[in-house]
């Protein structure tokens, strides 16, 4: 370890106390040859930013498209992506390319990088009293990996996939779509893009896991960590053991494509069907990848704003134990109409039930921890409560599709759509905004506006409810997902989901506006400017932290319980 | 792609010429099949109609769907109305279990979110509780809803047990192929005669499928984005085999009034009963990402009374029904069929009616 240790890293004297005085490397040793775990963190953060908008504004061009019944935007988006004078398909294939890129994009781009790789790199160490992480270095190929995928996956929108331009396979890359149905190199792109950064992120599920493990201050048993590092923990083993599948399953992908292999080609003795178990077998953790972070963030601030110590500790840490293991026993519930045969059908449809019970036991202790605190709705406080009330619509929707005779009549609807939006776009997005308040002055020094964060939170809450709260009603009438155009019956709901993306738009101007008041004019953060409920680790350093924290490693005492 | 759909056509067309004298050709030119088909082919049939008019009234005219039925509704919020046994049961389980249990759940969530907002805010409450365990609200709060989850599951499994019910042995055979963007629909207990079934092309909108006329352009034409050329005839009432698979890559065969949703995979054949209740004409949409056209492939099944799905059948090339050569099966049903294309039309008019008048 000490022989591959930057030079800065050596001889430290302890900054605890005067931060100003790091000696921080050069600017470009500093961001491209990162190995803090800060600063890592700090790109991982401005990336996911940067891509959750484009793959926001791919949304808003759909939500466009799907304002009125026809086609009236899709071949001047055509035109932006390069293609000259597009055919019907050409535009229609566009429409393909939008769905896929901004499922790609949010999952592996914006969400998993916002949530592991920025809070998770961020406040992992800091929770747990660590100088950095295990693998600083590795930490830094992780981040340029995800980069890179990124580049992959724009660079596919611009060569040929089939009927036009970019990969318009949706972001589950079905065979025989994605193989003999996408010539041209846009899968290949689309692919290879997934690969890195898969590679990217099981390089940091290892990091985390090795640093959770060994690098806890004296006295921090694991019983004693903050839930958000829980969280972290458990997200990196699913990571750990479901991202190999993906590689394998695209990795089949790829020579079925280019080398002649038939793994999912019937003509050859393969199975189409054989892909959709690979893909949901890691798809499925997938989803809990992008949620128990937020599950562990939410923790967090619920407890810091109430004044008390999480309701139902072990509980709360063992049941998202609970939903990672249970999360790889339910995939095939993604596939209830490939035609299964009817016990398997049974079975999935019991095992998919269950979770619904450790997701439960969450919901209720967070209850339980605010019930008899001294509640402060300060804006990361009422994005968490925002959190567990649309969490818990996206949550018993998950039960009614967790049947599969129900699912019959609306696999591949709106309803579904409506679902992991209310856990995702609704519950992951919801939880970054309330870890950003939370941590924002924390990374930044800078204290944001309150007021303007609770009016992003309203407008932001109004918008997203009107986006997908009528999906449910469309996929109830039967509409499909992944439709450009609709039957006239489908058009009341569509314009009041278009108009509820205009209302989220608005939101977010007023979170940069809020970003651009809090680095010009916000004032200096506290160390601890949440108050006296805020009792992890991240409190007792200053704001920001200094560039090398906990040289002198804290010591937990036993009273000191999280 | 518009060769493959040609090329069938044309052979339906020599045949048709051949059996231009036998009975249940009759009118043949304003027959389904032909309504959609080139130009060329109309010009065949119109010399095959004289002959055959002289012959027979026994025909078959689309059935004019009924708005609102079978289709989704403008502003609509919950399931479309079931058409089937399957169908009833899972809305059913839908709106009578699984909605009140939600809302429940989700009323309950935000309940005590409102009163944590007035009892337990700062001011109301100054001093923070430090209670963190209470061993029994866990106990609690984990097994009641193992018990509403099991309430769930005895009538969901038990839903999920009759779907895979196999049809009786001698129940009609269709076979359903999706195809890039268009499926066909196979009849091998009657001739095995194929039906291409594409979508109507929509007014002001660039061509979707060549050779196909607009919708609207018939009087029995329903919605836009969901009426086809030909639509998949069954008869009403009786246990259907749907076998489904693709020719290119995965599609899915779903319509929604039906409770039914089945991907249509290549390589493979999924199996399930159909049974539609009422005579009528019910819209689906492909299910499947298959492509750039994937918006544009519904599926409309008409269930017409068995002499009526007899008529239809005969006015295909090779349609044969029980076995037996048209001449013989076609003369008797035919204005009996005629009836009953009125009472089928009118019947999911006067139901609805009924249904309105209930509520």
């Amino acid at each position: 370890m000490a022989t591959t240790v930057p030079d800065h890293f050596q001889g430290n004297v302890d900054h605890h106390a005067h931060a100003d005085h790091d000696h921080k490397p050069s600017f470009f040793a500093r961001w491209f040859m990162s190995t803090n775990h800060k600063d890592i963190g700090t790109m991982y953060l401005i990336f996911a930013i940067f891509a959750g908008i484009i793959g926001g504004l791919f949304s808003g061009m759909m939500r466009v498209e799907l304002a009125e019944p026809g086609i009236q935007y899709l071949d001047i988006f055509a035109r932006w992506f390069g293609a000259t004078n597009p055919d019907f398909n050409s535009t229609l294939h566009v429409w393909n390319v939008l769905i896929t890129a901004h499922g790609l994009i949010m999952v592996f781009f914006m969400v998993m990088p916002a949530m592991i790789g920025g809070f998770g790199n961020w406040f992992v160490p800091l929770m747990i009293g660590a100088p950095d992480m295990a693998f600083p270095r590795m930490n830094n190929i992780s981040f340029w990996l995800t980069v890179a995928g990124f580049i992959s996956l724009l660079c596919s929108a611009f060569v040929p996939g089939g009927t036009g331009l970019g990969a318009g396979t949706g972001w589950t890359v079905y065979a025989p779509l994605s193989t003999s149905g996408s010539p041209g190199p846009a899968v290949d792109f689309g692919i290879f893009a997934l690969h890195l950064a898969g590679a990217g992120s099981i390089m940091g599920a290892i990091n985390f896991i090795t640093t959770i493990f060994n690098m806890r201050a004296p006295g921090m048993t694991m019983h004693k960590m903050p839930l958000f590092v829980w969280s972290v923990l458990v997200t990196a083993f699913l990571l750990l053991l479901s991202l190999p599948v993906l590689a394998a399953a695209i990795t089949m992908l790829l020579t079925d494509r280019n080398f002649g292999t038939t793994f999912f080609d019937p003509s050859g003795g393969g199975d189409p069907v054989l892909y959709q178990h690979l893909f949901w077998f890691f798809g499925h953790p997938e989803v809990y990848i992008m949620i128990l972070p937020g599950f562990g963030i939410i923790s967090q601030i619920v407890s810091t704003f109430s004044k008390k110590p999480v309701f139902g500790y072990l509980g709360m840490a063992y049941a998202m134990v609970a939903i990672g293991v249970v999360g790889f026993i339910v995939w095939a519930h993604h596939m209830y109409a490939t035609g299964m045969s009817v016990n398997t059908k049974m079975y999935f449809t019991a095992a998919t039930m269950v979770i619904a019970v450790p997701t439960g036991i969450k919901i209720f202790s967070w209850i339980a921890t605010m019930w008899g605190g001294s509640v402060e709705f300060k804006s990361p406080m009422v994005w968490a409560i925002g959190f567990i009330f649309l969490f818990t619509v996206g949550g018993v929707t998950g039960v009614v599709l967790a049947n599969g005779g129900v699912d019959d009549v609306l696999h591949d609807t709106y309803y579904v759509v409506a679902h992991f939006h209310y856990v995702l776009s609704l519950g992951a997005v919801t939880a970054l905004f309330a870890g950003f308040y939370y941590w924002f002055p924390k990374m930044s020094g800078r204290m944001h506006s309150e007021f303007l964060a609770h009016v992003h939170f309203w407008i932001f809450f109004i918008g997203v409810n009107m986006i997908f709260f009528p999906m449910h009603f469309l996929g109830l009438q039967g509409m499909p997902r992944r439709y450009p155009d609709y039957a006239e019956a489908y058009q009341h709901w569509n314009h009041v989901a278009t108009i509820g993306y205009m209302v989220m738009a608005t939101s977010l101007v007023v979170w940069l506006i809020n970003m651009i008041y809090a680095f010009s004019a916000g004032r200096k953060a506290e160390d601890s400017y949440w108050g006296e409920g805020a009792t992890t680790l991240e409190w007792t350093l200053s704001s920001p932290p200094p560039f090398h924290q906990f040289e002198t490693l804290p010591v937990i005492e036993e009273a000191a319980h999280h | 792609m518009i060769l493959g759909k040609t090329v069938p056509t044309l052979g339906e067309a020599a045949k048709a010429l051949d059996l231009s004298s036998v009975a249940a050709r009759s009118l043949l030119a304003r027959s389904l099949v032909v309504a959609a088909f080139s130009s060329t082919l109309a010009v065949s049939s119109a010399i095959a109609a004289p002959a055959a008019e002289a012959t027979s009234a026994g025909s078959y005219t689309p059935m004019k769907p009924t708005p609102g039925i079978g289709m989704p509704v403008e502003g609509g919020i919950g399931l479309q109305q079931q058409y089937s046994k399957l169908g009833e049961y899972g809305e059913w389980i839908h709106d009578g279990v699984l909605m009140p249990i939600i809302t429940v759940i989700t009323l309950f969530v935000l309940l005590l979110l409102v009163i944590i907002a007035v009892r337990y805010n700062r001011r109301a409450n100054p001093v923070a509780s430090k209670t963190s365990h209470n061993t029994i609200l866990e106990v609690v709060w984990t097994l009641v809803p193992v018990l509403i989850l099991i309430g769930i599951a005895v009538p969901s499994i038990d839903l999920i047990a009759k779907q895979y019910k196999p049809a009786p042995k001698g129940a009609l055979t269709i076979k359903v192929t999706g195809n890039q963007w268009f499926w066909t629909y196979g009849y091998p207990d009657n001739g095995d005669f194929e039906v291409v079934s594409n979508m109507l092309n929509l007014p002001g909108q660039p061509t979707i499928n060549n050779g196909v006329r607009e919708v609207g352009s018939q009087p029995w034409d329903g919605p836009s984005h969901l009426e086809v050329d030909n639509r998949m005839v069954v008869p009403v009432g009786e246990p259907i085999r749907l076998q489904i698979t693709a020719a290119d890559v995965i599609h899915s065969f779903a319509v929604p009034s039906l409770w039914f949703k089945l991907d249509a995979v290549p390589g493979r054949i999924n199996e399930k009963v159909l049974l539609v209740e009422k005579p009528g004409v019910y819209y689906g949409q492909c299910s499947e990402l298959c492509g750039a056209k994937h918006g544009y492939m519904p599926i409309a099944v008409e269930a017409l009374p068995r002499p009526q799905y007899d008529a239809w059948v005969l006015t295909h090339a090779g349609g044969v029904i029980d076995g037996q050569k048209p001449a013989a099966a076609a003369a008797a049903p035919a204005a009996p069929a005629a009836v009953a294309t009125e009472a089928a039309s009118e019947a999911p008019a006067a139901d609805s009616t009924a249904a309105a008048t209930a509520e």
